[in-house]
This record gives structure tokens, C-alpha cells and sequence, in this order.
């Protein structure tokens, strides 16, 4: 298994009451009132730091992603990020989930950023290419609800085209019409970087995953035992296309905390979790509901699985550490511990790819390096090697990574 | 009152239309607003005088068909090509805030088709100083207090959002063809079409609309050649449902006062 520190780079300092002031972590937290810049700045050069703890420790990838006027996540462009992991890593996997294709027009820049980095690492850039929230492509960057998947499914193909077909060559789309595509330079990965889808849960993203032998990570705050319902569906999908069920087709994302034992990982971590939780997760249920972003057959499945999602809020809104260890939302405790319920939480969603949430809430930088140290040598090599007796190869992993 | 159910497929395109239809006399179409479409008292009422058509807005059942519409153009075009497949030559056009701007957008481009407009309410302009409500940004309880003059009233009531995924998945997909042509700003240059409208126009509006405010009627009206504003007290923006009767008098007379078949040109 690969396992990839994956943080969010939330504003680490919102105000204690936050949650009780403001409607939304998301899209509306004025920005004059809760964030400096100087103290953002701060917390983007603590995470990179953290990235670059990660990778000296060994850690197979970096995970950058992409929200937007976000205070759990502000990373705005992950290209930047990557492109100064680049320089300062030297065979860590950059892997980049973003670029939201559909808020590029025309997304020749994706190809193009993608394309220069991937030359600059020596060929360590994974393509991740996720959809993207309502947040981020309805209510922020204005995109209509109806077009984001279409958008997203012409970006796609422009990318393609333009890293696989010899320029120059025209492409007229439905969004993008251009007469001259002929990126400078092209990746250097053959045919291209691997590419990544990432999501929520949409049956749409599960099938061209199968189809198109991509790559699916489900980016889910809820933890293990909450995403079986969905990743079943994912398998189901890869079974029902005549897929072999190679555990690095999927991904998921996991909160993980360790200490030297379930009593000091409580003292340690529980408020910096009910941060996240409470406060970064203040989001309220219409901006989910953008009119048009899901297809009738999601809208329908959504609707019909609200019971579920209910049951997830009632479960991460209690707060308590038992909640969030009782219904796996994090793993946390001893080595012995997180390694025991995360070997079942991989097994049971049949996962390849690990993005492990090392950095939650409001976690300060050396409390996170310390998590970071724990888990790449205490827990890391009992986990790595869950899938090697089984023979699976990893098809989706850049060629320049170690 | 019998209303009827056709579903008719539109000549040369991929698309189906599927409309209400009740009452007899010369055609009127009613389009419905950003809720989705529902048979109202106001619907009754027209179709005692007139052939009242109600379409529902393309995607009603398949968001997919969407993909059809690049912009208004192709949905007044949508609109057109319903004219024609229902035999009807030049129509009376009602319509209720994103329907109010389909109707004027109608009306604006092809003017030889229509007689007489009226607006209730209608979305299509944008003013800095009076931003139109995001409709979408509300919860349940801050939603209603938009909609209605009183929230907690008996129309308020009566028209609560059902609930059950039949019901939640139809307002779904009438709120997604709603924003296809509004979002996030609904504002697609009907300000810069406005005169070409020949057609008389009456504007309704309710007192107490939170979502579009009265004072839009002043905008529109400046740019209708010809147009006359009726506003309704203890209405908000469901002023059709709020205040029925009101409402469908103030239509009624208006499309009465001229012929229904004659274009306004």
C-alpha cells in the first residue's frame, strides 16, 4: 500500500466561537474578519514544512488538494505547492488532487502547469482530477450547477489530447473552441501522468473511473466505517464493468493521530479533532445542494441515502473522542492500536492508497511533526506491505517515484 | 377542473416537451418559476377564459437535456418550437420569476409570436444597489421568509416543500433548469432586449417581495414601450399563491383588453 501524508491546510486560529458567529467555514467566512494574511502565511510554510518532514521519513506521496475561500482547506492552487515540493523533494510522489478542471477555461493551463512540473520532478506528478464541491465550482467560482460535469468531462479530454496527440491540432468543444493546441513542453511522463479521480461518492465518477481505468479516492471526512456503503458501490461498479479488483484502483482518506498510547493520543489530539469537526465542517447542508450539480440518478440515490448522512452528523456532532473512535472518523491511539483498526480499515474498503490525514484542525506545527514522526516509523511499516502477498502492482503510480 | 397531460416531442431536436393544459379560447402559456411547475388556483382561474398551457421548464425529467442550452437564445427557441409543434400561431405569455424572465425573453426575441405579456414578479435584471436574492443560498426558514410575505400564513403553509423523494427529486430538477439560466447572477442581457418587446406588458408584483424587489418594476417599465405596473398588497414574492384572486384579475384584465391572436407588433 502506498501511503501519502495528505493535510488540508485549514486556517489554524479561528475564534472560539466561530461556529455560533458565522454560517459557513465555506464560501462566506469574511475574509477581513478571520484571516491575516501574515498568520496564513505562517500556516502555509508550516505545511510545507510538514510535507517536507514527510517525505525525509519516507512517506510514498505528498497529497496537495485544491478548496477555495475555505478556511478548513485554502491551499487555492495546489500547482503552486507541488511546484516548490518539487525542488525540495527528491523521489516523493506530488500528488496533486486538484486541478478542479471545470473552473478552467480553457483548462490548457491545467495541461500545461501539469506538463512543467512533471518535467521539473522528473516525472513524480500524479494527475488528480476531481470534480470538484458546489462550494468550490457553483457558489465560489460561479460555474452553473448543470455545467460543472460537462465542463469537467471536455477539460478532461482537452488534457488528454493535449499531452497525447502531436501539436498542433484544433479542438472545438462545446466550452473551448481553439485552433492551436501545442502545449510547450509536454509531460514527461509516457503517455501522461497517471491520472486520479477524487469525489464524494457520485455513481457518474465511479463508472468512468472503471471505464476509463482511472484511479478513485474517496475525499470523505466520515471515516472507515461510514465510507463501506459507498466503496462497496465503487467495487460493485468496477465488478459490473469486468474490472479486476486491484486494490489500487481505490483511495481514501483517513484521519490518523498516534502517541505512544490510547490515553496520551487523547490528551493530545481531542481538541485539535473537535476543531476540525466543529468548526471547520460548519458548512450549511443548501451549499451541498447546488441545484443541478449532481444528475438526476445522483440526486435520487443522495435523497434516498439522507438517512445515512444524518446518522454521520449525529455521530460527528456529539464530539466525544469515544464517538470519533467508536464509528472509525479517526484512528488514533498506540502504534499497536491505529496500526490494528487501520489494517482493517484498508483491508475492508480494499484500499491501495492511503492519504493520511496527519494534520486535523488546529493541530500546532510540532504537534504535527510529531504525528507525522509516529506514523512513518511506528506504524507506516506494518501497513506498507498489506497487498505485496497478494501480488497486486500499482498501475497508477508515477514513473518517476520511488 | 380537467387538466391534461401532454407530452409532445419537438420537431428536429432530441428534446420532449411535457405541458399542462385545461380550459378553452385563445392560447395562453404559463411558464412556472424557479419551484417547478404546480397547478394553482391562478391556473384555474385563466384556464375558465382561456386554453391555459403550462409547460414545464426542459429537463424536467432528464437533466441531460440541458446540454441542449448554450444560452437563452436556445431556450426561447425551445419555446417557439412548442408554439409551433401545438399548432398555436401567437399566444399570450404569463410567467412568474424565472418563468417572468423566459416570458420576456420570448417576447423580446420573437415578438411576431406573441400578443400580450404578463409578468409577475419576473427575474432578468440585476441592480448593484438591490441585489435579487440568492434563492439558492437559504436555509428552509430563511427561504420561506424570501418567498412569502408571510411565512406563516396559510398560502405559506399550504405550499410548504413536500418532503418525500418524489416530490424532492421533481423541485430538483426545476431548480436545476432554473439556475441553467441564472446562475449565480440572473442577469443574461434581457436589459439590453427589453425594447423590443411590442407586445402590452403588464408587470405584478407583491408589496412585500423579498426575493426581487418592487422596485425592479420601475427598471422594466422604463424599457417596455408599453407596460403597466400593478402592485399587490400583503404579497411577497409567491404573490400568485399568496394572493390568488388579486392576481388573476389583474391578468385577466390585461389579457382581455386586447386580441389574443393579434401579435403586439
Amino acid at each position: 500500500m502506498k501511503c501519502i501524508f495528505f493535510p488540508l491546510n485549514p486556517y489554524r486560529e479561528l475564534p472560539a466561537d466561530f461556529e455560533e458567529r458565522y454560517e459557513s467555514v465555506y464560501v462566506t467566512p469574511p475574509n477581513d474578519e478571520l484571516c491575516d494574511p501574515a498568520r496564513a502565511g505562517q500556516f502555509y510554510n508550516w505545511t510545507l514544512d510538514e510535507y517536507e518532514h514527510a517525505a525525509r521519513l519516507g512517506l510514498d506521496g505528498v497529497g496537495i488538494n485544491e478548496h477555495h475561500q475555505n478556511a478548513y482547506g485554502y491551499f487555492n492552487s495546489p500547482n503552486l505547492f507541488a511546484a516548490a515540493l518539487a525542488r525540495s523533494t527528491t523521489d516523493t510522489a506530488l500528488v496533486l488532487l486538484g486541478n478542479t478542471l471545470a473552473l478552467y477555461n480553457p483548462a490548457l493551463r491545467v495541461a500545461e502547469d501539469i506538463a512543467v512540473l512533471d518535467t521539473i520532478s522528473g516525472g513524480r506528478i500524479v494527475a488528480g482530477m476531481p470534480v470538484g464541491t458546489p462550494m468550490d465550482t457553483c457558489f465560489v467560482y460561479g460555474v452553473i450547477p448543470s455545467e460543472v460535469r460537462p465542463r469537467f468531462n471536455e477539460a478532461r479530454e482537452l488534457i488528454l489530447q493535449a499531452w497525447t496527440r502531436p501539436g498542433p491540432f484544433h479542438f472545438n468543444g462545446r466550452f473551448t473552441k481553439l485552433r492551436y493546441v501545442n502545449p510547450w513542453p509536454k509531460p514527461l511522463q509516457k503517455p501522461h501522468p497517471p491520472i486520479w479521480l477524487a469525489g464524494g461518492g457520485s455513481l457518474e465518477t465511479f463508472e468512468l473511473a472503471a471505464d476509463q481505468d482511472y484511479t478513485y479516492s474517496f475525499l470523505n471526512f466520515n471515516g472507515y466505517q461510514f465510507a463501506k456503503n459507498t466503496m462497496d458501490q465503487f467495487w460493485d461498479t468496477i465488478e459490473r464493468k469486468g474490472k479486476d479488483d486491484n486494490p489500487y484502483r481505490a483511495g481514501f482518506f483517513q484521519q490518523i493521530v498516534v502517541a505512544d498510547t490510547d490515553a496520551e493520543a487523547e490528551r493530545l489530539y481531542l481538541e485539535h479533532i473537535q476543531y476540525f469537526y466543529r468548526k471547520c465542517l460548519h458548512i450549511p447542508p443548501y451549499m451541498f445542494a447546488a441545484p443541478g450539480y449532481t444528475t438526476r440518478r445522483s440526486a435520487d440515490f443522495q435523497i434516498r441515502r439522507s438517512a445515512a448522512a444524518a446518522a454521520v452528523r449525529q455521530a460527528v456532532a456529539e464530539g466525544t473522542w469515544g464517538n470519533y473512535i467508536d464509528n472509525g472518523i479517526v484512528i488514533a491511539g498506540s502504534p499497536d492500536t491505529v496500526a490494528e483498526r487501520l489494517t482493517e480499515a484498508v483491508k475492508g474498503l480494499r484500499i491501495g492508497h492511503l492519504m493520511a490525514s496527519l494534520q486535523i484542525g488546529s493541530m500546532p506545527h510540532d504537534l504535527t511533526l510529531h504525528n507525522i514522526s509516529m506514523f512513518a516509523e511506528k506504524v507506516m511499516p506494518r501497513v506498507r506491505d498489506l497487498w505485496d502477498a497478494d501480488g497486486w502492482q500499482d498501475h497508477w503510480w508515477p514513473s518517476g517515484a520511488r | 377542473m380537467h387538466v391534461e397531460e401532454r407530452t409532445i416531442p419537438l420537431a428536429g431536436t432530441p428534446l420532449t416537451a411535457r405541458i399542462y393544459v385545461a380550459g378553452a379560447g385563445d392560447p395562453v402559456l404559463y411558464f412556472h418559476g424557479a419551484g417547478g411547475h404546480a397547478w394553482t388556483g391562478l391556473h384555474d382561474r385563466l384556464a375558465e377564459r382561456f386554453t391555459l398551457h403550462a409547460p414545464m421548464h426542459p429537463g424536467w425529467d432528464d437533466m441531460r437535456d440541458l446540454d441542449q442550452f448554450d444560452t437563452v437564445a436556445d431556450l426561447v427557441l425551445y419555446y417557439v418550437d412548442m408554439l409551433d409543434a401545438l399548432g398555436v400561431e401567437r399566444a399570450a405569455l404569463v410567467g412568474h420569476s424565472v418563468g417572468g424572465m423566459v416570458a420576456a425573453e420570448v417576447a423580446a426575441l420573437r415578438p411576431d409570436r406573441v400578443s400580450r405579456v404578463a409578468l409577475i414578479a419576473p427575474w432578468g435584471l440585476w441592480r448593484d444597489d438591490e441585489p435579487v436574492a440568492d434563492i439558492w443560498s437559504q436555509s428552509p426558514a430563511q427561504l420561506a421568509a424570501l418567498l412569502w410575505h408571510d411565512p406563516d400564513g396559510p398560502a405559506a403553509s399550504a405550499h410548504a416543500p413536500v418532503m418525500e423523494p418524489e416530490a424532492l427529486l421533481k423541485a430538483y430538477l426545476a431548480g436545476a433548469a432554473a439556475a441553467h439560466f441564472t446562475w449565480p447572477i440572473p442577469d443574461r442581457g434581457l436589459r439590453r432586449r427589453l425594447h423590443r418587446i411590442t407586445a402590452p406588458v403588464a408587470l405584478i408584483w407583491g408589496r412585500g417581495d423579498r426575493v426581487v424587489p418592487p422596485s425592479y418594476a420601475a427598471d422594466f417599465a422604463e424599457r417596455l414601450p408599453d407596460s403597466r405596473t400593478v402592485l399587490v398588497d400583503q404579497a411577497g414574492h409567491n404573490v400568485h399563491i399568496e394572493q390568488p384572486d388579486a392576481v388573476a384579475d389583474a391578468v385577466i384584465d390585461h389579457l382581455s383588453a386586447g386580441a389574443l391572436t393579434e401579435s403586439g407588433r
